[in-house]
């Protein structure tokens, strides 16, 4: 559908194949797709330096524009704000010339996924990783903007959550450049669409909702705050975070660092999930509190539910080793 | 380079035009004025029909703007997109023709090295927020899109929400074809929000033709009134004014 926009067709690059940048003249070496978006389509390259991920596209505008914002992370940079930016050039192909950049390659689990898989109290300990480098970001004037699972990662050992897809970031106190329905709160009628920290702490509150449910959900016509409050009313793993996804909501927290508290110190003083989790490992058997709620969860979640699995031997090993890894996190994070 | 404002006409029709001048024309001559026509085709989720899309794209290329198909329900951001592309097009578009006079001809932002293209970029975004724009929003109320206008509606309270949020200031107009007596009827003149769109939709008769041409004619004379009497006149009372409704 977004294709339409686009003049051209974005380039379509084989495995195997390799690129020559016509200004600095390195050589990528294509792998694989990663995936494709409506600026262009990202590719696994190998170069001389290693692994990376090329991103090339049609319109040297867009991506240009995210090469500003790559550009300005890595003069913020203490450790990673998005992926670090390694070349920018252009490629000769046989039907025209495509603007292409280069960026740290960054492997890991889509967060939902992850999520269902691991256990849904990493859906808080993902979201307190966000919002410190959200603290991060907004510090050095920007907003990302376009938060969503789609746009994160979960790296690791050790877990950690990592943004790529910086089309959205935006410089605090303009009109946001991107966003995505669910997580925008100018779509729930909650607030504008000028860049500022709470534009993003909304959309942290958002993912967390979403990591419930899976399929997400529409507006309604009115009175949206209290439908989403009553979502997560409907859900433990949410509800024991209700004040803090309320706040975020209502444009509450004016720094990603005051909801980062407030999370943790939620998940810090013993929800009574976790209490009945240790009493009684079984229960904990992962991903089974969160069944996706409708049946138009997307495919990559049934697939990872029938991963679970069937032994009840193995149903304790894997909540024992949950259960002491989530511990040692918690340890690590609150430290 | 002096802060202008951008014009745009923006289109939403659920298929073909079936009265009046040829729309693709109207367009082509609003690009000449330096007005962009936007073109939303919002399709029945059931059906498609191919004729309808194919005028959708053919008349936002000859008005120089930005086309997109969409389903009634995914319409808010479309409209949002559709409207942003379009602006940051004619920006591009204006700075492209400045790089050429200092480039020469030929030139393009893909002739400069990588390093110095994110300068220009800069120089369209910063335009794309602090510039002025007007839009003429045309509604297509033809009995096929009775139940697509609630969504409508709320797509353009959306863009509004969008809109507002930039530096730059906003005026919009907002007309419905065909009307009862003409062709073209006013639901909305010059106004900065579109808050006030409850119930505006509620007062249409949706007919049977579909002036396609004639709509775009009239946003075309909106926009000539407009520049002749308000030439540099771009202030809050101007605005205010007008709204009065
Ligand atoms: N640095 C990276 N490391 C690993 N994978 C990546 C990286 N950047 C992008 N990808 C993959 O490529 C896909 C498309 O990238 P991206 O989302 O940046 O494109 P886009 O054009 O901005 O898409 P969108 O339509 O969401 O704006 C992503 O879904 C992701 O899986």
């Amino acid at each position: 559908m977004r294709d339409q926009v686009s003049k051209k067709q974005g380039c379509n690059l084989t495995p195997g194949e390799t690129v020559i940048g016509r200004w600095h003249g390195n050589r990528y070496r294509v792998i694989r797709e990663l995936g494709r978006g409506a600026t262009g389509t990202v590719y696994l390259v190998s170069s001389e330096k290693g692994q990376a991920a090329l991103k090339a596209g049609s319109d040297a505008m867009s991506i240009t524009s995210e090469v500003n914002v790559l550009q300005h992370f890595s003069k913020v940079q203490g450790e990673h704000l998005g992926p670090s930016l390694f070349d920018v050039d252009d490629f000769t192909a046989a039907d025209g010339t495509y603007p292409f950049y280069v960026m740290e390659y960054i492997e890991g689990e889509e967060v939902i996924p992850f999520v269902q898989k691991r256990g849904v109290e990493w859906s808080g300990i993902l979201a307190v990783q966000l919002l410190g480098d959200l603290d991060r970001l907004h510090q050095a004037g920007w907003i990302f903007g376009d938060l969503k699972p789609e746009n994160l990662l979960v790296t690791g050992p050790p877990y950690r959550v990592r943004w790529f897809d910086v089309g959205g970031t935006t410089r605090s106190g303009r009109a946001i450049k991107e966003f995505t329905e669910f997580f925008d709160r100018g779509y729930w009628g909650l607030g504008g669409r000028k860049a500022d920290p709470s534009y993003d702490l909304f959309a942290v509150a958002m993912i967390l909702i979403n990591s419930a449910f899976p399929a997400r959900f529409e507006r309604r016509e009115k009175d949206n705050l209290s439908l989403l409050l009553k979502k997560t009313a409907e859900r433990p793993a949410l509800k024991q975070f209700a004040p803090v996804i309320r706040r975020a909501l209502t444009g509450k927290y004016k720094e990603a660092m005051e909801m980062r508290k407030d999370l943790m110190d939620r998940i810090g003083t013993g929800s009574p999930r976790r209490e009945r989790k240790a009493a009684q490992p079984q229960t904990g058997v992962p991903a089974a509190p969160v069944i996706p709620a409708t049946r138009k969860a997307h495919r990559k979640v049934r697939k990872t539910l029938r991963k679970t699995p069937s032994g009840i031997v193995e149903t304790l090993l894997v909540a024992a080793f949950l259960l002491l890894g989530y511990g040692l996190y918690l340890f690590v994070q609150i430290m | 380079m002096s802060k202008g404002t951008l014009r745009q006409v923006l289109l939403l029709t659920d298929g073909c035009s079936n009265a009046g001048e040829d729309p693709t024309a109207i367009a082509a001559l609003a690009k000449e004025h330096g007005i962009t026509v936007n073109v939303i085709g919002i399709m029945e989720e059931s059906r498609n029909g191919s004729q309808g899309l194919k005028e959708v794209e053919e008349i936002a290329l000859s008005g120089g703007g930005v086309s997109q198909i969409v389903y009634a329900r995914q319409l808010s951001q479309t409209v949002q997109m559709v409207t942003r592309k379009a602006m940051t097009q004619t920006i591009q578009g204006v700075v492209n023709k400045e790089l050429q006079q200092i480039l020469g001809e030929d030139h393009e932002l893909e002739d400069l090295a990588p390093a110095k293209r994110g300068q220009v970029v800069e120089v369209v975004d910063d335009l794309g927020e602090t510039m002025d724009l007007e839009v003429v929003i045309l509604v297509d109320t033809s009995a096929s899109m009775t139940d697509k206008l609630p969504m409508v509606q709320e797509a353009l309270v959306d863009l509004s929400v969008s809109l507002r949020s930039r530096t730059g200031g906003n005026r919009f107009a907002l007309y419905s074809f065909p009307g009862r007596r003409r062709d073209v009827e006013k639901q909305l003149g010059w106004t900065p929000e579109l808050d006030s769109l409850a119930g505006v939709f509620k007062k249409l008769t949706p007919g049977g033709l579909t002036p396609t041409g004639p709509a775009l004619q009239e946003a075309l004379r909106i926009f000539r009134n407009r520049m002749n009497t308000s030439e540099d006149r771009w202030d809050e009372r101007s605005g205010l004014e007008e709204t009065g409704m």
